[in-house]
């Protein structure tokens, strides 16, 4: 298993993937392909992605956590005259609260990754980012534009549209205000989260490639995934930017879905429906895959736990009692030496003669 | 001149092209002086582990026995349901490769099976393959492999190439823990009877004598008494430390390796010292022989053998019915008091809550396992001023300090041994801030792994610390590296020897004893190693 | 032109052929590591050789007592002698050096003293690697030394300290 076979594995696999709501809908069509598409593999999917997110979750809560082990990453909370750092080793609730919520919020362990290098050259001091801090941006520029486009996605959910939906277009929108500022040519505004996510996803993939390190621990299920959100980003891209689809059809297709009464109106591009798959087989992969790391951050025991453990304790469910080398059978062994060296003991020379007499 | 032969073809070097071969691909060669001599039979039977046997790494047949795969597979569902971290850790990984370059050892050896992220893929493509449907369907394709002797002598001869240091882990952006793969991974190497004798013996060893070597009572008082001698050849003061004495108020408990091997023994003198100072002001102290080892290296085996060894600390602190415990300089011995031995081996309720008797200060932080660091005892000590101190007799050195892994990343024991340090020597200067505190790199040789035949590793791994204390060493002059750890002590002179000749190792209390000022001593001309104090070289040595 | 003032002109790209055939001893997954990490705290193995081979290579163009550049050869290959290579590997990138030169020199340019001016070169290269050799077996004699101190710590020691053993008086 070399790279080009991962990369050549995901990328057949997505393009199956495309192909067979291309060719179902697009070329055999008819009223059960579009409820086979439309409806029934959608219920499916969901229902695959919340059982699946739940058991798996689930399945993670049932093994215990035996000892406390956070991973600290600055000062302990010891005398009131050393300045501990509550965030990166908590003491308490509260601070594993902040350690998680930068850790979700902002990837704080990953920024960590870069260096912030200050070189002197001949034009004076200068700032030399490494590479390590684009990794970060991505995965930062990347989650949240996902974020942000699922949440924009809420326009064609509900009925009316919640002002939420307004004010993020509006701030995702700003950026045609700046470079086209007339409407016009039957161009939609351009949103930037947009070309950012496809733009991340494209960065996340080409690293893994150029990377030597990140290449020889890739697997295919590093690629597919990326692949697949590419496809996505692209087939909606496409839909809002070159191939229209009529809009209130699928508005009116997903309202319906949502309110467990689907019906398929007439005249929904293709293209949506590819869109549509490519989204079914990503939240029904999802809780099969590393795509977990989602609801799994939240678990990580060496992050979602104090370092208390000097002054609370921790009980390990199922902590058993073991053998130990007792004093007593150590003094058995050493006694007359110990005393001969004046070292006190338990019992006296008599008990030496007896434990000798025994064996 | 047709016949230039190109550079490639000079370079004999075998390359098959490992851009077109996966490292499932490439199978492990275990090779001299990276891996350490199996388990003998005799230590691995003393404490009762599974499959005692005389063997070596390097044979094709590992002896295995026959139902090894079941052996493993049952342990690995074990583990699976007894650990969050682990079921957690195998699932979540998205191989972003942040932690890729992290690793000590992967930066000097340049070995890929190195990288952190490599190392645990190891052991989750067999899990994969046991445990998920996508392993089970598509195998190589989902990165699922079969578990069988090679897979085996991989996960060994990589498990036994990390020191559990948890620097990887502070990269990862799921808290993913290599050490606590490696240390389940060599659980499972255990219940096959894979170990090390370097381990082993160790264990073997601290399990009957309370010490890595196997000395017994007398000896280790008559370890003591070498020091008293030394140290009254010195200060011209006689040190009378309490062995086994019933009734004392505290119990101290220190690694062995202190007692037995250069530069430690500097650092046991400095203990020795330290209570001596304190006695007229109140200190109630004794030191024990049973539990007489403070390291742990049956955490290097599975949790039930480190829970044994650690079982005895809190059993000697009863017999003697002793109010806490002091712990000295240790960096694994603070990982697992830290993390594990309340859990283990307590509630210790026997105990009271720890209190200085010289200043009075509680030590709230330490309120559950009655343990307090030797560190933050005497930086409590210096914070009151109740010490004399005379910083100039360390000023024959210049002083970096390097954090201990686990002392760093398991606790977040940062800056009492730094508040000591300053105050016990005026040259003192840091390393390069992506090399200490939470970021420092490992000794190279911990977790067990300090054994002599595997030199090569050790020094590779050792490359990142000590190209660090080069750095200051030519900046600074620095000459010597201070540290809060038994295996550091051990094994950083040798470190320091192949990379830096001129640095030498030490442990913050040899340096507080330096400039400890007795009453009625005499007049103080040589340092703990018998050297001259700064400004000495001409006095007469009495 | 002669082969020395090619030496000169083109010693950037001597310099980083020779790099890469060094580094191209590592494996590929991880030479981008190497060249790539700046950082000469994070990245030690590639920052010695990113910054010793240069200095070697001056010395051998500008004729210099390679006593001077021994604490450069020392850094690489003090690394190289506790990682992965048999000897002769470990030591190869200095060979590699004779036909890395040897291919990047323009031979119509130079006129008939050619081969004497190539002849001395290879020497030099020659006395180089014969330091090289020394460092070698210094750096392994050293981990042998170490292994032995080791040893002698833990146990010699002790028995001198225990009372075991009896010196003999000075």
């Amino acid at each position: 298993m070399n790279f080009i076979i991962s990369i050549l594995f995901s990328g057949i696999a997505v393009s199956v993937i495309v192909l067979i709501p291309w060719i179902c809908i697009g070329a055999i069509d008819g009223a059960f392909m579009r409820s086979l598409f439309g409806i029934i593999i959608p219920y499916a999917a969901i229902a695959t992605f919340l059982i699946g997110i739940v058991v798996r979750v689930i399945s993670w809560s049932r093994s215990p956590v035996p000892f406390r082990i956070p991973t600290t990453a600055g000062q302990e909370w010891s005398f009131p005259w050393i300045k501990s750092n509550p965030i990166d080793n908590p003491k308490g609730m509260g601070g594993v609260i902040l350690r998680m919520i930068f850790e979700v919020l902002l990837f704080r362990s990953l920024f960590r990754n870069t260096r912030l290098e200050y070189l002197n050259d001949e034009n004076g001091p200068k700032i030399n980012y490494e590479w390590e801090k684009w990794l970060w941006l991505a995965a930062l520029a990347f989650h949240y534009s996902f974020l942000v486009i699922f949440l924009r996605h809420f326009r064609f959910f509900l009925d009316p549209i919640p002002g939420f939906v307004h004010v993020l277009e509006s701030l995702d929108g700003f950026m045609q205000l700046g470079i086209i500022p007339f409407n016009g040519f039957g161009m939609p505004g351009v949103y930037i989260t947009d070309g950012l996510l496809l733009a991340a996803v494209t960065y996340l993939f080409v690293r893994r490639i150029y990377i030597h390190q990140v290449r020889y621990i890739s697997l295919p299920a590093d690629y597919f995934p990326l692949f697949i959100i590419l496809g996505l980003g692209l087939t909606g891209v496409l839909m809002r930017y070159a191939i229209r689809v009529d809009i209130t059809a699928v508005k009116e297709l997903s309202i319906s879905l949502f309110q467990f009464s689907p019906k398929v109106p007439d005249g929904i591009g293709v293209i949506f429906f590819i869109h549509l798959f490519l989204l079914c087989v990503l939240i029904a992969y999802f809780p099969f895959s590393k795509l977990m790391h989602m609801a799994g951050i939240f678990l990580s025991p060496t992050r979602n736990m104090a370092n208390n453990n000097r002054f609370k304790r921790h009980v390990n469910p199922w902590n058993y009692p073991v053998k130990f080398h007792t004093y007593a059978a150590y003094e058995d062994e050493f006694r007359e030496k110990m005393i001969e060296a004046g070292i006190p003991v338990d019992k006296g020379v008599e008990a030496t003669s007896e434990s000798g007499k025994k064996e | 001149m047709a016949d230039t032969p190109k550079p490639e073809k000079t370079a004999r070097i075998n390359h098959i092209p490992p851009l077109m071969k996966g490292w499932m691909d490439t199978p492990v060669e275990i090779k001299p002086g990276i891996y350490c001599y199996g388990a003998k039979p005799k230590n691995t039977k003393a404490v009762g582990m599974p499959y005692p046997k005389e063997w070596n790494p390097t044979d094709d047949d590992w002896q295995l026995p026959e139902n090894w795969k079941d052996i493993i597979d049952e342990g690995l569902r074990d583990r699976r349901d007894k650990y969050r971290s682990m079921k957690l850790f195998m699932d979540i990984c998205v191989r972003c490769g942040a932690c890729a370059d992290k690793c000590h050892f992967f930066i000097g050896s340049g070995d890929p099976k190195n990288m952190p992220v490599l190392r645990a893929e190891l052991f989750r493509s067999v899990y994969r393959k046991k445990f998920t449907l996508g392993g089970k369907i598509f195998g190589k394709f989902a990165g699922a492999r079969d578990l069988d002797e090679d897979v085996l002598k991989e996960w060994w001869y990589y498990l036994y190439q990390c020191t559990e240091c948890r620097r990887c882990s502070i990269f990862c952006p799921y808290g993913i823990d290599t050490a606590e793969v490696t240390i389940l991974g060599r659980e499972l190497t255990n219940l096959v009877g894979l170990n090390i004798d370097w381990i082993a013996g160790p264990v073997a060893n601290c399990n009957r004598t309370g010490n890595h070597l196997g000395i017994q009572p007398h000896a280790y008082i008559d370890m003591l008494d070498f020091f008293v001698d030394e140290i009254e050849d010195i200060t011209g003061l006689r040190m009378e430390p309490d062995i086994n004495r019933k009734g004392a108020e505290i119990l101290f408990v220190t690694p062995s390796g202190d007692v037995f091997a250069d530069p430690g023994t500097f650092t046991a003198m400095g203990y020795l010292m330290l209570f001596h100072y304190l006695k007229s002001l109140g200190l109630d102290i004794t030191w024990s022989t049973y539990a007489s080892e403070g390291g742990n290296f049956g955490f290097f085996t599975s949790h039930e053998m480190a829970k044994r060894l650690n079982a005895k600390m809190y059993s000697e602190a009863e017999r003697l019915g002793v109010k806490w415990i002091l712990g000295g300089e240790c960096g694994h011995m603070w990982r697992v008091i830290n993390q594990y031995m309340d859990t283990f081996n307590g509630p210790p309720d026997f105990m009271e809550e720890p209190v200085s008797p010289i200043t009075g200060t509680k030590f709230k932080n330490a309120n559950a396992t009655k343990l307090v660091h030797i560190v933050e005892f005497t930086a409590d000590l210096m914070k009151h001023n109740k010490l004399k101190l005379d910083k100039s007799r360390n000023d024959h050195l210049k002083v970096t300090f390097h954090d201990s892994c686990n002392t760093a990343r398991a606790m977040g024991f940062l800056e009492e041994p730094r508040y000591v340090l300053n105050n016990v020597c005026n040259n003192f200067y840091e390393m390069p801030p992506n090399t200490i505190r939470e970021q420092t790199f490992c000794c190279g040789s911990g977790s067990g792994l300090n054994a002599g035949e595997n030199m090569e590793v050790r020094m590779r791994g050792g490359l990142p610390r000590a190209n660090a204390v080069k750095y200051v060493h030519e900046k600074f002059g620095v000459n010597m590296l201070s540290c809060i750890c038994a295996i550091d002590r051990a094994v950083l002179p040798n470190s320091m020897d192949y990379w830096v000749p001129g640095v030498d190792v030490c442990g913050l209390h040899e340096l507080v004893a330096n400039a400890l000022v007795f009453e009625g001593e005499k007049k103080r001309t040589l340092d703990l190693r018998a050297e001259y104090l700064p400004g000495m070289e001409d006095e007469e040595d009495v | 032109m002669s082969i020395k003032q090619q030496l000169i002109e083109k010693k950037d790209l001597i310099i980083k052929t020779w790099r890469s055939a060094l580094l191209g001893s590592y494996p590929e997954a991880t030479q981008r590591f190497l060249i790539r990490e700046k950082d000469q705290f994070a990245n030690p193995v590639g920052q010695s050789i990113h910054k010793n081979i240069s200095g070697i290579y001056h010395a051998l163009i500008e004729d210099e007592d390679f006593d001077t550049v021994s604490s450069n050869l020392e850094e690489i290959i003090k690394i190289r002698a506790v990682q992965d290579f048999i000897p002769s590997d470990a030591l190869l990138f200095i060979f590699q050096l004779k036909s890395i030169i040897r291919s990047s020199l323009d031979f119509k340019s130079i006129g008939n003293s050619s081969v004497n001016e190539l002849n001395s070169l290879d020497v030099r290269i020659d006395e180089l690697a014969l330091k090289a050799f020394d460092i070698y077996s210094m750096c392994r004699q050293k981990l042998y030394e170490i292994r032995v101190n080791e040893v002698q710590n833990q146990v010699g020691s002790l028995l001198k300290r225990a009372n075991l053993t009896v010196e003999i008086p000075d």
